[in-house]
């Protein structure tokens, strides 16, 4: 799905500026925990969020996230956006709820895999399993 | 041949402006150095739960790396309150973040489990009221490692 549907989706406008808009996605986050973000995103997605701090643009930074979303017309401050454009990732936002931005996009076809690695580490210390 | 690269990033503890400096310069040697994507991106998670740990709970830390052709280690290093039980630390969903933390997006019990996923091998060594030192690498040409 490339990111003028996700606008027309959406019906989201772009807040960056000298950003490509030639981008597009596979698959869909959607977290307010970055953490989770980190743990459980894949690559090829747009993060849909309702978080606008700078921390969100690092996580996607590292995370490979090609696009976000924030949900509800929440709009980051400009240092923020700065940031963004700085690392050419594309900041959208729209006026529909997180639950209505992640409805529209599963039914243009969009999902989550979660992300794990199928290695094993080795470690000193063990993590407990459950 | 081998063309080893290594530098040091000095972290401070509670300064959120700069929270990922270190692990996105990081990720710009790697990237300018042609490493593949899914190393890069496993290392860019990595380094950067790690950075967050740093900033989060220490009152400061640094973050050295040594780049070969064949692996990226990196040590994160704290003078900061330490480990009680690293065991606990490792299990996910467990935290001792504020509030203040949860609101940025963090502390949600995932940090060290991801650098553990996300890496080849961790080593944690912690001290109770001097700091926790962090070890880990990845290999870059390992074979196996899935695509993301």
């Amino acid at each position: 799905m490339n990111l003028a549907e996700i606008l027309d989706t959406l019906n989201a406008s772009v807040l960056t500026d000298k950003v490509t808009l030639q981008k597009s996605v596979e698959n869909a986050y959607c977290a307010d925990l970055m953490s989770d973000v980190l743990s459980f995103s894949t690559t090829k997605s747009i993060l849909v969020t309702g978080l606008t701090n700078a921390q969100v643009i690092r996580t996607a930074e590292m995370a490979a996230i090609e696009m976000i979303v924030f949900v509800q017309g929440k709009r980051p401050d400009s240092q923020t956006i700065r940031l963004a454009e700085e690392k050419q990732i594309p900041l959208l936002v729209t006026d529909l709820s997180m639950f209505e931005a992640c409805g529209k996009l599963y039914e243009r076809g969009l999902r989550s895999k979660l992300h794990r690695h199928n290695q094993t580490p080795t470690i000193k210390c063990q993590a407990k399993s459950h | 041949m081998t063309n080893t690269e290594e530098g040091v990033f000095f972290l401070t503890g509670k300064d959120f402006t700069n929270a990922g400096a270190a692990s996105s310069s990081l990720k710009g040697i790697l990237e300018r150095r042609g490493v593949p994507p899914d190393i890069i991106r496993r290392m860019a998670i990595a380094a950067f739960e790690a950075e967050l740990n740093v900033i989060i709970y220490a009152v400061a830390g640094m973050m050295k790396y040594r780049v070969t052709d064949t692996e990226i280690f990196v040590t994160v290093q704290d003078m900061g309150q330490g480990i009680p039980d690293i065991e606990l630390a490792m299990t996910e969903g467990y935290s001792t973040a504020t509030d203040h933390i949860r609101e940025m997006g963090f502390g949600s019990g995932m940090g060290l489990p991801n650098i553990k996923k996300s890496t080849d091998n961790l080593a944690i060594n912690s001290v109770m009221g001097e700091g926790t030192t962090l070890e880990f690498f990845i290999r870059i040409r390992s074979g196996g490692t899935e695509q993301a």
